[in-house]
């Protein structure tokens, strides 16, 4: 494996909360490398838009980093002033956010959006230059070029997450962080999303991360995958490992409850609710809704640790 | 448990619920071009025979439109919905309670349906109240226990409570209650489980499944996820912008999709294979096929079957098989199937074990 592109260390996230602080993110440590596309996968409140956000240090009172590092390249992002943090958002490592493409302005057209990129990052372009550039990035995404003169309300679901995807990669970011990217869409529409954010990532070069709880996205794009339950990575494995022999019985149960096309009345819930971050139960916090769940399990935390190829917190992987 | 409720006399001979070839268009404003939400669809919903229908479709196909239309929210612009044989518009006083009690509604969002103000016993006493269910508050508690129990819930922990102090999975298995309290033959649940987390998505559904089989309730079960409706279901109508392409026995449809739209569908439901064969199939579902005429076949123009005839004149529905229709040129060699004649391919008999039925499938699924 090359030299990482980015390297989170020990990250921690807490928000303060009059009932006492809540752990959002527990000590998570990843490593991402160059053009590979790392998975995170959690039910709702595991932590996993927190951890993103966090990466690129954009966590709102009352929340705030508690305690790690990340390292883009050579650089330690903690160190760089909020200017220069600016000036890498977008330029280095990008964000697709949560239902973004609801987030593009209704009163400016596409091609202006994208312009705005290229100027706030001192980017200086003549009329022609511009033009010419918004026309390749959105080729690139698989849109006609005449969508620069439209605005956001005249393209369809799947078209603004496309224009989403060209305003992320239009400085040629070497990480790219996709939360949720295809939530609202249709499964067709899914499939042409993921193939374009695939195919702009492959001319790039650049690593993604695709943050979800679709296991079967997850299956069928990620190299790697990292599970997140109650702020913590339980297991990270190569995908294939995650789905012939997961050994977390979380990771097991996330898969199983992804409802089969294969046989009827397989369709398994995962037992019990997500735990309160701020009342984690002692131990393993899965411990409540593991069904093979020890005594150890009830007292000791299990940590992440290397079971041949995958890493596990499970005292009995 | 048996439900110590009074049976309900029953008009036998009309279904409970009929569309009779409804349709729907939605107009713009001056000089815009209207909109075809539902092409003419024909459906019966019969008490006698409880079952759950699936209707699949993407955004846009007219799901939506068709619950709004047999819930009576919306007004078809050509055909009619029928209860009991009536038409929707021409109720009386009398029978539009009826037909408010009987029919009832689960809709998508179980953060918007209710009052933050109110806890949550409010939304389960008002149909008590309003449609007088139990003679006194002791009975009427009762049977709202009964009702979250029926969902697999507990009431004391339900009761009293704030709605934002429950999950998304509670609070949508609450409005199955409310609904459950009123008894109705047919409940219609529009995308039930799309804001709810997965792993909660088994309980809700599986709770959906007993309301069929324990109290024969029939369920409407409209989403865009084949692959829950393959869950649950018994019959699946596949929609695509407003006209049905698909219909049939639950099974064969996902095991072997005839319509070249629902082969579309089911084959860009990313799976948990090790072969990643998924985004190297997505060049095929891009459109490419002919140009779309108004008369033609509305799925031409992403049709890799495309040919002229599609495009003069729209594909009638033909019966493929007894319990199979779809709307597709390719299968001009079977007979149509009359519109009306939807329900027999629906398959409302009631089911009898060891009655003779084409395509058999067992009930394998484990209530819980």
């Amino acid at each position: 494996m090359s030299e990482p592109v980015l390297r989170v260390e020990g990250l921690s996230v807490v928000f303060d909360h009059p009932l006492g602080k809540v752990q959002a993110v527990d000590d998570i440590s990843f490593a991402l490398a160059a053009g590979e596309r790392f998975g995170l996968a959690g039910e709702s409140g595991s932590g996993k838009s927190t951890l993103a956000l966090a990466i690129l240090r954009m966590i709102k009172p009352p929340g705030r980093i508690e305690a790690g590092e990340v390292k883009l390249g050579n650089t330690g992002l903690a160190d760089l002033d909020d200017e220069g943090m600016r000036a890498l958002r977008l330029a280095r490592i990008a964000l697709v956010p949560q239902g973004s493409m609801n987030s593009l302005n209704p009163v400016l057209r596409i091609g202006g959006q994208i312009a705005d990129a290229f100027a706030d990052h001192g980017l200086r372009l003549s009329r022609g230059e511009e033009e010419q550039r918004i026309d390749a990035l959105l080729i690139r995404v698989g849109l006609p070029g005449s969508v620069a003169r439209m605005y956001p309300h005249e393209l369809s679901g799947g078209m603004k997450q496309r224009a989403c995807i060209a305003i992320a990669t239009c400085l040629r970011p070497r990480v790219i962080i996709a939360d949720e990217p295809t939530s609202a869409l249709d499964v067709v529409v899914q499939r042409q999303v993921m193939a374009t954010l695939a195919r702009a990532q492959q001319q790039l070069g650049a690593a993604v991360i695709l943050i979800g709880h679709d296991m079967g996205l997850m299956a069928q794009f990620v190299d790697r995958l990292g599970v997140m339950y109650a702020g913590r990575l339980v297991e990270v494995a190569p995908i294939a490992e995650i789905i012939t022999r997961a050994r977390h019985p979380y990771t097991r149960a996330l898969i199983a409850a992804l409802p089969s096309l294969e046989t009827r009345g397989a369709l398994a819930g995962i037992p019990g609710l997500a735990p309160l971050l701020r009342d984690l139960p002692p131990g393993c916090a899965f411990h409540p809704r593991c069904t093979l769940a020890t005594e150890r399990c009830r007292i000791e935390k299990p940590l992440l640790r290397c079971v041949d190829g995958a890493e596990v917190a499970c005292h009995l992987a | 448990m048996v439900p110590k409720w009074p049976a309900i006399s029953r008009d036998a001979v009309a279904p409970q619920i009929e569309a009779i070839d409804v349709s729907k268009r939605f107009f713009g404003g001056l000089g815009r071009e209207s909109t075809l939400a539902l092409a003419g669809l024909s459906l019966a919903i019969d008490a006698e025979a409880p079952s759950i229908i699936a209707v699949v479709g993407e955004s846009g196909s007219g799901k939506t439109t068709l619950a709004r239309l047999l819930l009576g929210l919306a007004e078809p612009t050509g055909g009619e919905v029928r209860y009991r044989g009536t038409d929707l518009r021409k109720l009386t006083r009398e029978e539009r309670r009826a037909f408010r009690r009987d029919v009832q509604a689960v809709f998508q969002d179980p953060y918007g349906v209710y009052n933050p103000f109110y806890r949550i016993d409010h939304v389960l006493w008002t149909p008590v109240r309003r449609f007088k269910l139990a003679p006194s508050r002791a009975e009427a508690t009762e049977l709202i226990g009964e009702a979250l129990r029926g969902v697999g819930l507990q009431p004391e922990e339900i009761l009293g409570r704030f709605p934002h102090q429950l999950s998304g999975g509670q609070r949508q298995r609450v409005m199955v209650a409310r609904a459950l309290l009123l008894r109705p033959k047919l409940i219609v649940a529009d995308e039930p489980v799309s804001m709810v987390d997965a792993s909660l998505r088994a309980t809700i559904l599986s709770s959906l499944r007993k309301l069929t089989d324990e109290r024969g309730i029939s369920i409407l079960y409209i989403t865009h996820d084949l692959a829950t409706a393959f869950q649950v279901s018994d019959s699946i109508l596949v929609l695509y912008q407003g006209h049905l392409v698909e219909a049939g026995a639950t099974e064969r449809i996902i095991a072997a999709p005839q319509h070249p739209y629902t082969q579309l569908l089911i084959s860009a439901i990313p799976r948990t294979h090790v072969a990643r064969d998924w985004l190297v199939a997505e060049d095929d579902t891009r459109p490419g096929g002919a140009t779309l005429t108004a008369e033609g076949c509305c799925f031409a123009d992403r049709c890799p079957h495309a040919a002229f005839d599609c495009l003069s004149a729209p594909p009638a529905l033909y019966r493929t098989a007894p319990r199979r229709a779809v709307a597709c040129v390719q299968f001009r060699n079977h007979p149509a199937l009359p519109a009306r004649a939807l329900g027999e391919v629906l398959h409302f008999t009631p089911v009898v074990p060891g009655a003779p039925c084409d395509e058999p499938f067992e009930h394998s699924r484990q209530p819980g």
